[in-house]
């Protein structure tokens, strides 16, 4: 069981000094020392960035209106657009799903090995350009493709790789896989039911992380959806731009709050579950230290 | 790895009872690959092969259809050397200050408690807003910054200065660089956490134990540690800001001299017709300086996981 090294990994069970963190059990002057000096820098980075962050959120909100926010549901081409970005947000959240979680599920349990090359895969994406990355697509895809816009659901999947990778990732990490598999199999469960009914279970926190961060890539995407000429919901307040401004403006605020109302209730509801389970917390991207040894039992 | 390797494939020989033979053994190492490879065929397909075939289509002429490396040429030379300097130098500063804004908040974030409402907010808002740009962003900015903004009026307001008079403008790369940290510093925090995480409260307690102050820690400690995972997130973040096309295109119109707008403006047939390898031609570049940056990233990682075991 001492392969489980996150500091958090244990929750309610750990030793003191892992579960608080640093300022846990201190010498006393010491934590008084971080008393004085660390929340004014803390406060200040908050205040800094909540001004960077909020300031123009405030400015568009005000541009827009709140009598544009009714409006948007009143303008023509919004149901069609809105209609394809979610078509779009399920196809490429359902084979997300169906490619990573068998894949980063297998990688952990049989090939270890190759999670570092995994991780390096699927950061690419990140980097590569979007508009070199379409114009490529465009150019091998073959035409059945091409006349449809679920080729866009397709490079979705390409693109929201890092995020869906690095959340399953994480969730994993935090539960011991391993163990939790040969006892699913020594008391006679079968892979399918081993998968179904014990893993998915323990990261299904994560898969929702994977899910919300895929949505939100597809219902924000605009490079890609432009240059394949498709009207998702972003080309469309593009377009829309020209007929109003505070509209465009309120349709674009209502999908950013949407999607991270979403992601708070997930990693609120994910949280709760994880205090009474006492396993790890909701990781939103986030991965722990790596933990090296596989399946010794010695302590670190 | 090699030893973690050989410890993984331990049990399973156990298990099996009889020791297999060679050819058995090497068999079942290979079959072993065969669960990678649905997600091996799909990032081919979708990643490799249309690569493979922009670099095939960039050395060859866009009307004749002839062998030819005047693409290259081209994009190397005059505005397009322009693009892609100015993209280098702007990618490079909209690296290093989201990157040490983001290390500092994502510190922030990381000392405050588990179960925080502010650590739940900022994260789960990195997770959003990282994902945020084109033409919503360019609005939002639009609103705050441009001549009739809100805090264009705000500073006029309090300090009588009216900083679009003084040099300011929002539609350079000044004003590109201010409004890519808009999703730099919150992909920074998501990037860099599980970095700080790595950071093991014993180490910090082991160097007060022995009379450390806190400075002396990050000299010693944290910072070397920590510095190459930085290091990477750095080049992360310049691969994000390389890469941006939308939010750029948005805000100027496609007037700045990027390589990412040159390439649409290419690709679109808004300049010339008929060019269109000379965009894939970019297109190879960019990405050729992205492996360069990637390698580099990768060699990185590789040192800073021997300490973050």
């Amino acid at each position: 069981m001492a392969t489980v090294a996150r500091p958090e990994g244990a929750g309610g069970t750990a030793s003191p000094q892992k579960q608080g963190g640093p300022g846990g059990d201190r010498p006393p002057e010491a934590t008084e020392s971080r008393r004085r000096s660390f929340p004014v820098w803390r406060w200040v980075i908050f205040l800094l960035a909540a001004a960077y962050f909020l300031i123009p959120l405030y400015a568009a909100l005000r541009f827009a209106g709140l009598k544009a926010f009714p409006d948007i549901f009143k303008q023509s081409g919004f149901y069609p657009a809105i209609g394809l970005s979610l078509r779009l947000a399920l196809v490429t959240t359902i084979l997300t799903l169906v490619l990573m979680v068998p894949t980063t599920i297998y990688v952990h349990l049989r090939l270890p090995q190759v999670r570092r090359s995994m991780e390096g895969i699927t950061i690419l994406p990140i980097v590569i350009p979007p508009i070199v990355l379409i114009i490529g697509v465009l150019k091998v895809a073959p035409s059945v493709l091409l006349s449809t816009p679920y080729l866009l659901a397709l490079v979705y999947v390409i693109l929201a790789m890092p995020f869906a990778y690095r959340s399953l990732d994480a969730g994993l990490r935090s539960v011991d896989l391993k163990t939790l598999v040969e006892a699913s199999n020594s008391l006679g469960a079968g892979w399918p039911t081993t998968l179904w009914r014990v893993v998915l279970p323990n990261i299904r926190t994560a898969m929702l992380s994977a899910t919300v961060l895929t949505v939100a890539l597809v219902l924000g995407e605009f490079t890609m959806a432009s240059l394949a000429l498709f009207v998702t919901f972003p080309v469309w307040i593009v377009q829309f731009e020209q007929n109003s401004g505070p509209v465009s403006v309120a349709a674009s605020l209502l999908a950013l709050f949407v999607t991270w109302i979403l992601l708070m209730i997930i990693v609120t509801v994910g949280d709760r579950g994880s205090r009474k389970r006492g396993s790890a917390q909701v990781a939103l991207f986030t991965v722990a230290p790596r933990e090296t040894r596989p399946t010794t039992g010695e302590a670190e | 790895m090699a030893g973690s390797t050989a410890q993984a494939v331990a049990p399973e020989e156990l298990t099996s009872g009889a020791r297999p033979s060679r050819t058995a053994r090497s068999l079942r190492r290979s079959l072993r690959w065969l669960g990678v490879m649905p997600f091996g065929v799909y990032v081919a397909l979708g990643l490799i092969a249309p690569f493979v075939a922009i670099t095939i289509a960039a050395f060859h002429d866009s009307t004749t259809g002839a062998f030819t490396l005047n693409n290259f040429n081209t994009a190397l030379h005059g505005t397009y050397l322009l693009g892609l300097k100015t993209s280098l130098v702007l990618s490079i500063v909209s690296a290093i200050v989201p990157g040490i804004f983001g290390l500092l908040l994502a510190y922030a974030i990381f000392t405050v408690k588990r179960g925080n409402w502010l650590r739940k907010v900022v994260i789960t808002a990195s997770g959003v807003f990282a994902n945020f740009g084109g033409v919503p962003l360019a609005f939002l900015f639009i609103a705050t910054l441009s001549t009739t903004g809100i805090v264009t009026g705000w500073i006029k307001d309090i300090f009588g200065v009216d900083i679009w008079d003084h040099g300011f403008t929002l539609y350079s790369a000044y004003g590109v660089f201010f409004v890519y940290m808009y999703f730099q510093i919150p992909l920074m925090v998501l990037v860099i956490l599980p970095a700080l995480e790595g950071l093991r409260p014993a180490w910090r307690e082991a160097a007060q134990n022995m009379g450390a102050s806190s400075w002396s820690y990050w000299r010693h400690v944290g910072g070397p540690v920590l510095l190459p995972s930085f290091l990477g997130c750095l080049l992360l973040l310049f691969g994000s800001a390389f890469s941006a096309y939308a939010t750029a295109e948005a805000l100027t119109g496609g007037t700045i001299a990027l390589t990412p707008i040159q390439i649409g403006a290419l690709l679109n047939g808004n300049v010339v017709a008929g060019q269109e390898n000379l965009g894939y031609a970019l297109g190879v570049i960019m990405v050729v300086i992205i492996a360069i940056i990637m390698v580099i990233y990768v060699l990185m990682q590789r040192r800073a996981a021997r300490w973050l075991r």
